[in-house]
């Protein structure tokens, strides 16, 4: 069970002067209970591309399986998909609307055609896993704090009780209180419900920290593709377009080329510690 | 001299039923004292919620006190004979460039300022090119400020405050909403603003790679000052950072751990990857 992207292009305004190719020649495969980091340059197709696992945009050539079904096919239910993979856009509480926070939860589920009563609870469910508090279910949600609102907002794309769930920069604009119990929250629903998770993120430490599988994207274009140590030890090239290591694989770096017996390829705060640690009472 | 001062700033957000009665009070600012030099480059860190942006559009004469008073270059903030000249010497910036500019064409758009301070035309042309440039923008002179990047756009939304030739810039977590590139040009630009035209500079951020290079940091936190001091003293009290809930830089932790596993030799408040590196080389080549 996976989703497979096999050789697909998207372009935009096509067959127009501005003709613009977003998507070129994508290519690779998401496994069940992946936790895949996007990142990539602004402009460098990320959000296309996530409209593409569920079924917004439509490729302008070439094939997405999700778990072996072809979604372009005549048959396939792509409203269902739109359940399955669910999509958290960028500043997702802009799309808050309803009068309290529980009814805009109840929105998605409802709308997939979930009865009254199995609504109601994937609601309530959902809610509870975003972890906000029982007394918030029932006002605006503009009274709600920025991390709040977000919570909410995601909220309402778990109640349709996805399979994936995929998340455009769900940080953005957050202080660092609120990223980390976003990131917390995500990286729980990963490790406890099983939930397959896409986080496009422009933040490097935090996709070395939670992500296990990094997809990087250049000009339409799958750029690298592999775990965060793969990915990390090509500096280098990811400088190149735009895009860096987290600080502490810098540190490592340095530490190394001075002669430090150090692990180059670490990528978080807790592994380098450990080898800082193990260089220094081996000297 | 100050440019900027405050003195038992207090401010209520007071909200109001339908009937017009007030329904709560929310003191966003408590007793505020702060002054700012003329020439700073002054840091405001802290979480959402934690008075830093009330603060800011109180400098700007955007709000006015509840109690206390705030004086921007030995002026009052809540006289208004004095708002015109210190919305001209204290500029403000944004997070979010798109609602900030005007213009259908970047010079246009940052003449705008100076046109509408009444200074004559030939002079808003000189303010324009010398702004754009200091900015690093003066080739796009001529684009449509829409079919910019964000840190662009937010780099011209800067320069029509440089045309307003103010004393002091506060910048409102410009970097917000802009990616990695943006943001490092943002900051580039605040520094050379202090740096080279000795502009004071009042940069609110919550990220803490970008007070580095502050000569001072606030730190709010419930609308009260929390902590004052330099980048460096800040950062050596780690602790005090993590229960205010704010990003550590990654060296500043990673420095932080290495002591609490038995490098008790590495200094506090140690900032930049460049500093752990040496400091840890050289306690490591004498052992």
């Amino acid at each position: 069970m996976a989703i497979i992207l096999d050789h697909v292009n998207y372009i935009y305004s096509k067959g127009t002067s501005d003709e613009i190719k977003a998507l070129d020649d994508v290519s690779f495969k998401i496994e069940d209970g992946d936790f895949i980091g996007l990142i990539g340059h602004t402009g460098s197709g990320k959000s296309t591309l996530v409209q593409h696992l569920d079924g917004l945009l439509k490729a302008s050539s070439g094939h997405i399986y999700y778990n072996g079904e072809d979604i372009y096919d005549r048959d396939y239910d792509m409203k269902s998909l739109r359940g399955k993979v669910g999509l958290v856009f960028q500043y997702p509480e802009h799309q808050l609307f309803e009068e309290d926070v529980f009814k805009d939860v109840c929105f998605g589920p409802r709308n997939m055609g979930m009865s009254e009563k199995d609504t109601e609870l994937a609601a309530y469910s959902a809610l509870r896993s975003v972890k906000l508090p029982d007394e918030l279910y029932f006002v605006s949600p503009f009274e709600l704090s920025g991390g709040q609102k977000r919570r909410a907002a995601i909220a309402g794309v778990l109640a349709m009780k996805p399979e994936v769930l995929v998340l455009d920069e769900p940080t953005a604009g957050l202080d660092p209180e609120g990223r980390e119990e976003i990131l917390g929250l995500v990286n729980e629903l990963h490790d406890e419900q099983g939930i397959t998770v896409v986080l496009v993120s422009h933040s490097m430490e935090d996709v070395a920290d939670y992500a296990d599988h990094i997809i990087v994207m250049e000009k339409g274009r799958v750029f690298m593709d592999g775990t965060p140590k793969e990915v990390f030890s090509h500096i280098e090239e990811l400088e190149g377009i735009g895009l860096a290591a987290p600080q502490v694989t810098y540190i490592m770096h340095e530490l190394h080329r001075r002669g430090f017996e150090v692990d180059t390829t670490v990528t978080t705060i807790k592994e380098a510690v450990d080898s800082v640690i193990g260089a220094v009472w081996n000297a | 001299m100050a440019i900027v001062e405050t003195h038992d700033l207090s401010f209520d957000y007071i909200r109001r039923d339908e009937d017009g009665n007030v329904s709560g009070i929310n003191r966003a600012l408590d007793d505020v004292e702060i002054s700012v030099e003329k020439g700073e480059f002054i840091a405001i860190l802290g979480g959402n919620g934690s008075g830093k942006s009330t603060l800011a559009k109180h400098i700007n004469a955007i709000l006015y006190p509840t109690e206390g008073y705030v004086l921007v270059d030995g002026k009052k903030t809540d006289d208004e004979a004095n708002t015109l000249t210190i919305r001209q010497k204290a500029g403000m910036i944004f997070q979010n460039p798109d609602n900030q500019i005007v213009g259908s064409i970047v010079e246009e758009d940052v003449g705008f300022g100076p046109e509408n301070m009444g200074i004559p035309s030939d002079n808003i042309w000189e303010r324009v090119e010398e702004a754009l440039k200091i900015l690093g923008m003066w080739e796009y002179r001529k684009h449509s400020p829409m079919r910019l990047s964000g840190g662009q756009k937010q780099r011209v939304a800067i320069a029509g405050v440089v045309a307003m030739h103010p004393e002091c810039i506060i910048m409102d977590e410009p970097t917000a909403m802009l990616d990695p590139v943006g943001r490092k040009d943002v900051i580039r630009a605040a520094r050379a603003l202090n740096d080279v035209e000795k502009i004071t500079i009042i940069l609110i951020t919550h990220y803490m790679e970008e007070v580095v290079y502050a000569d001072r940091v606030f730190v709010m936190q419930d609308g009260k000052v929390r902590m004052t001091g330099t980048p460096r003293e800040i950062f050596s009290r780690v602790e005090e950072l993590q229960e205010l809930r704010l990003g550590i830089p990654q060296a500043t932790r990673l420095a932080y751990e290495l002591k609490k596993r038995g490098l008790t030799w590495l200094p506090d408040g140690i900032l930049t990857e460049k500093e752990l590196v040496t400091e840890l080389w050289r306690s490591y080549s004498t052992m």
